[in-house]
């Protein structure tokens, strides 16, 4: 039974970034820290940066994705490294091959640093349990359980908005029993000691036990809302959902879609995220996301300039 | 054969003899004294008591063999000073003709080491539609009926399947937990599953359950043992069920009584079990229920896994844990921990699973079959791939050291097992 | 021993400075006590142009051996580097790979029509072709020490030893 987080060396470095519960405060805060440096680099007209000039990044997506592995491959590229793309869901593991054996192979070809998606909770933590020293596994998403990268660049997108997180009430509204997304950024929140994290959804989306999380459940929107400074949209996953969970997108809309009218109950000067691909008239109308609220093209920005962090960080340790 | 065995701490827990003494055996069975005999074994103070009975140990014949065969299981068997041991259904294919139980029983009885007892399937292929051939399969061998982890969804099925055991007196023993409620989960819906993103397996997936069988053994009358309970709620329910009256008993798996959902840590895919491991509550509900006897027995749910069925992620990989070899150090670490006597502690792995089986063992009576575990309740036990005779290694004590070794292990006064 | 004070040395740089600097002149600072320099420096000369500032983290060539190990800072500047002449500033000069570092990293942002490269003290010990225009003192350095710039609450600068960081 390993008690020890793997992801950080003996003497608290990070090796790899599995989740963000068991981070210390501190090692997210130097992954903030860095990133905000590369928003720097990703501003101006040479993009690059040459830190990781001959080491290789091998993206290994178990789950098929174009936007996480595209933001992955851009930041490995502006760092100078070299991007190995692999959709192993169509090849090696449709014949058989077993996870680990996967990423044997793919050690035996000296890479340096596998950007994992996989549609299994801990997946990752099985493959960082078993690369080679020098190898540094980051999680792309994992099944339910985590999501770290996207929950650094929300927290980095509140950050750059808010200043400070001792004095926020933030609010997470949607399918927070399917999402990796809600719950890798409830850790660093409350990691970062955001005093109130907020759940809002129906019965049905939300975990049984998810006020072990640290989070106050609201089931009407409205209440939910109430003052908050930060409002998180989930996506409505319709391919993660089995079984009956709701019975229509339009019911859902209704009571848990944001619209002006509902964000009218938040903090005048709130803003509005959401980790993408929208649903629009599902989760979020057009004129909030497209609305002065709405901060979800920076986030896709600032979630470069985290990864390039991320990246920058585990290679050198 | 004449066999005594003298200087051992005789431990009978049916009858609650502790203490120095010796043990007599002639022609197989316990004996009474005799002066002079052909063999002499010295047990050099350590414990001599009934071998071990143990409920459910998955030998992995027929169709399984790439995971454990009966000659590796029985090995892994006797070194665990079980003597006695029910297999369940679930072997590919499953238990449900009798030419494949008696095919097992010879073959286990050729290899002349524990015995075993193999538990029928209750339906075809385990498939939860069609009786199976219950009195045939009595005839061939086996002890019970069972589905196995197998879910039984139609309780139509369940009831006439009840009530055809219930003619011929035939003991059902069933795993409670509903089939669409437990669907899809891997670990206990609780707070670890919901950090860790793991799909969960309700509480109430088994109390549900439980109370239909409950109503069922009223209706009915059958005989049920209850397999491998996980809850504290469910023990609440069976405690009722025995106050009333109903003829029921219940195990628990041995690493349940130790283990909870905590220990999943970072998805030790080792923890991955069937019942899932539950809340701390759980545990000491299900541990504080074997001791007061409201759970009669514990068993180990030996179940063999190969290294690529548990290098996999959680969700999955297979179920199940290795334990023949662990069923006494960790009957002995609960009972310490319960402050139970080592005749109490024993009787769990004893006399008790005796009953419930319905055969002669677990206890040290003159004429009573000679199957005796001799064993050093201090000695350290490391839990590691070289030192388990199983081919199962997977066990979520790897690398632990345990308490509790067997030194000899006895078959019809035959050893089987050291000295 | 004795160190020069700094204050001194970065007046006698500022007016050695005043003679080279034109209005299109443009100072670069490198973290920390580069910066700190440049700042006062940048006063000093009443340049027009806003002072830039850069962390060279990701240039080093001592990645592979230390990472990444300190939290960078943002490298900010707030003109354009394509045709200036520079004045690339530093607390002190020693191996020249700081330099290097901040010449590449430099290049990267566009094509300066030169680099004037300007510390208050030179050590010695170049491992690289690096030479500075401008320098405020050379300064004998003992072995396993190191020479770093501190400013005081009040913003005085001045120069101290201290023993070598292991590695």
């Amino acid at each position: 039974m390993p008690r020890s987080n793997p992801q950080l060396s003996a003497n608290g470095e990070l090796q790899h970034l599995l989740s963000i519960e068991g981070l210390p405060r501190p090692v997210l805060e130097q992954i903030l820290d860095t990133a905000e440096s590369f928003v720097g680099v990703t501003e101006r007209e040479v993009k690059k940066v040459p830190i990781l000039r001959g080491k290789s990044v091998f993206n290994l997506f178990f789950e098929p994705s174009t936007r996480t592995r595209t933001t992955f491959e851009i930041a490995a590229k502006r760092l100078s490294a070299d991007v190995i793309n692999l959709n192993v869901a169509v090849s090696s593991q449709s014949k058989g091959e077993s996870l680990l054996d996967t990423v044997a192979n793919l050690s035996a070809m000296q890479a340096d640093i596998f950007v994992v998606r996989h549609d299994a909770s801990g997946a990752p933590f099985l493959i960082a349990r078993h690369v080679k020293r020098h190898e540094h596994v980051i999680n792309a998403g994992d099944g339910r359980h985590a999501h770290p990268t996207q929950g650094l660049l929300d927290l980095y997108t509140i950050r750059h908005y808010k200043k400070d997180f001792a004095r926020l009430t933030v609010a997470i509204v949607g399918d927070v029993l399917h999402s990796r997304v809600a719950r890798s950024l409830i850790q660093g929140l409350t990691t970062l000691g955001v005093p109130e994290v907020r759940v809002i959804g129906p019965q049905t989306l939300l975990p049984g036990a998810v006020e072990a999380l640290g989070v106050r459940v609201f089931h009407e929107m409205r209440a939910g809302l109430k003052g908050c400074d930060v409002v998180v949209m989930l996506r409505l996953q319709h391919e993660r959902m089995r079984g009956a969970l709701l019975p229509s997108a339009q019911e859902y809309f209704k009571h848990y879609g944001l619209t002006q009218d509902k964000l009218a109950a938040a903090k005048p000067d709130a803003i509005v995220m959401h980790p993408g691909p929208m649903n629009r008239g599902v989760e979020i109308d057009s004129s909030v996301a497209d609305g002065p609220h709405s901060v979800i093209l920076p986030q896709v920005t600032f979630g470069i300039a985290v990864r390039m962090a991320v990246m920058s960080i585990v290679a050198g340790n | 054969m004449r066999l005594a065995i003298r200087n051992a701490r005789v431990v009978d827990p049916a009858s609650g003899r502790d203490g120095m003494g010796e043990v007599f055996v002639e022609q197989g069975r316990i004996s009474e004294r005799f002066s002079k005999a052909d063999r002499v074994i010295d047990a050099g103070g350590l414990v001599l008591a009934p071998g071990f009975i143990d409920l459910a140990a998955r030998l992995r014949e027929p169709g399984f063999e790439h995971k454990a065969t009966l000659e590796s299981e029985l090995e892994a068997a006797a070194a665990g000073g079980v003597t006695s041991l029910a297999c369940p259904p679930d072997t590919d294919p499953p238990l449900d003709e009798p030419g494949l139980v008696d095919m097992l029983r010879r073959r286990a009885q050729a290899l002349a080491r524990s015995r075993v007892y193999p538990v029928g399937a209750l339906t075809v292929k385990l498939q939860g539609a069609a009786l199976t051939e219950m009195a045939e399969l009595a005839e061939a061998g086996c002890a019970a009926f069972s589905q196995a982890n197998a879910a039984m969804a139609d309780t139509q099925v369940l009831w006439r399947a009840l009530q055809y055991a219930a003619t011929f007196g035939f003991p059902v023993w069933l795993r409670a937990e509903d089939a669409w409620l437990a669907k899809g989960g891997v670990a206990h819906d609780g707070e670890i599953a919901t950090r860790l993103g793991l799909p969960g397996i309700p509480a109430f997936a088994e109390t549900i359950a439980l109370a239909a069988i409950l109503e069922l053994v009223r209706a009915t009358r059958a005989r049920v043992h209850l397999c491998r309970l996980s809850s504290a709620r469910a023990v609440e329910l069976v405690r009722a069920a025995k106050d009333e009256g109903l003829p029921v008993s219940c195990d628990v798996a041995v690493h349940h009584l130790h283990l909870c959902e905590r220990d999943l840590g970072y998805f030790d895919s080792n923890c991955r079990l069937d019942p899932p491991l539950r809340s701390e509550r759980d545990r000491d509900a299900l541990a504080r229920a074997l001791a007061e006897g409201v759970i009669d027995c514990a068993c180990s749910d030996h179940t063999p896994v190969d290294e690529d069925g548990k290098h996999r992620p959680f969700a999955e990989a297979e179920p199940g844990a290795t334990g023949l070899e662990l069923l006494l150090p960790l009957t002995l670490r609960w009972g310490a921990a319960q402050a139970l006597s080592l005749a109490a502690t024993l009787a769990r792995i004893t006399c008790e699973p005796a009953r419930v089986l319905g055969v002669e063992g677990g206890r040290l009576a003159p004429g009573a079959p000679a199957d005796l575990a001799l064993f050093d309740p201090d000695a350290p036990l490391l839990i590691a791939p070289e030192t388990l005779r199983s081919q199962g290694k997977n066990t979520p004590f790897l690398g632990h050291e345990l308490r509790g070794r067997v030194r000899c292990t006895l078959v019809a006064g035959q050893v089987i097992y050291g000295a | 021993m004795k160190l020069p004070e700094a204050e001194r040395l970065c007046e006698q740089l500022a007016a050695e400075l005043r003679a080279r600097v034109a209005r299109e002149t443009a100072m670069i600072g490198l973290y920390t006590g580069g910066a700190w320099l440049a700042e006062r420096l940048h006063a000093m000369l009443r340049l027009e142009l806003p002072l830039g500032l850069m962390d060279i983290a990701f240039y080093r060539d001592d990645y592979h051996a230390q990472g990444l190990h300190h939290d960078p800072k943002r490298t900010r500047i707030p003109f354009d580097v394509g045709g200036r002449d520079l004045l690339l500033v530093d607390d002190v000069l020693y191996t020249g790979r700081t330099v290097r570092a901040a010449m590449n990293e430099l290049f990267d942002y566009g094509r300066p029509a030169s680099i004037a490269l300007v510390v208050l003290a030179d050590r010695g010990g170049r491992q690289l072709p690096i030479c500075a225009q401008h320098c405020g003192a050379r300064v004998e350095v003992p072995a396993g020490m190191r020479l770093r710039l501190k400013r005081a609450e009040g913003g005085a600068l001045a120069l101290a030893l201290e023993p070598e960081r292991a590695a």
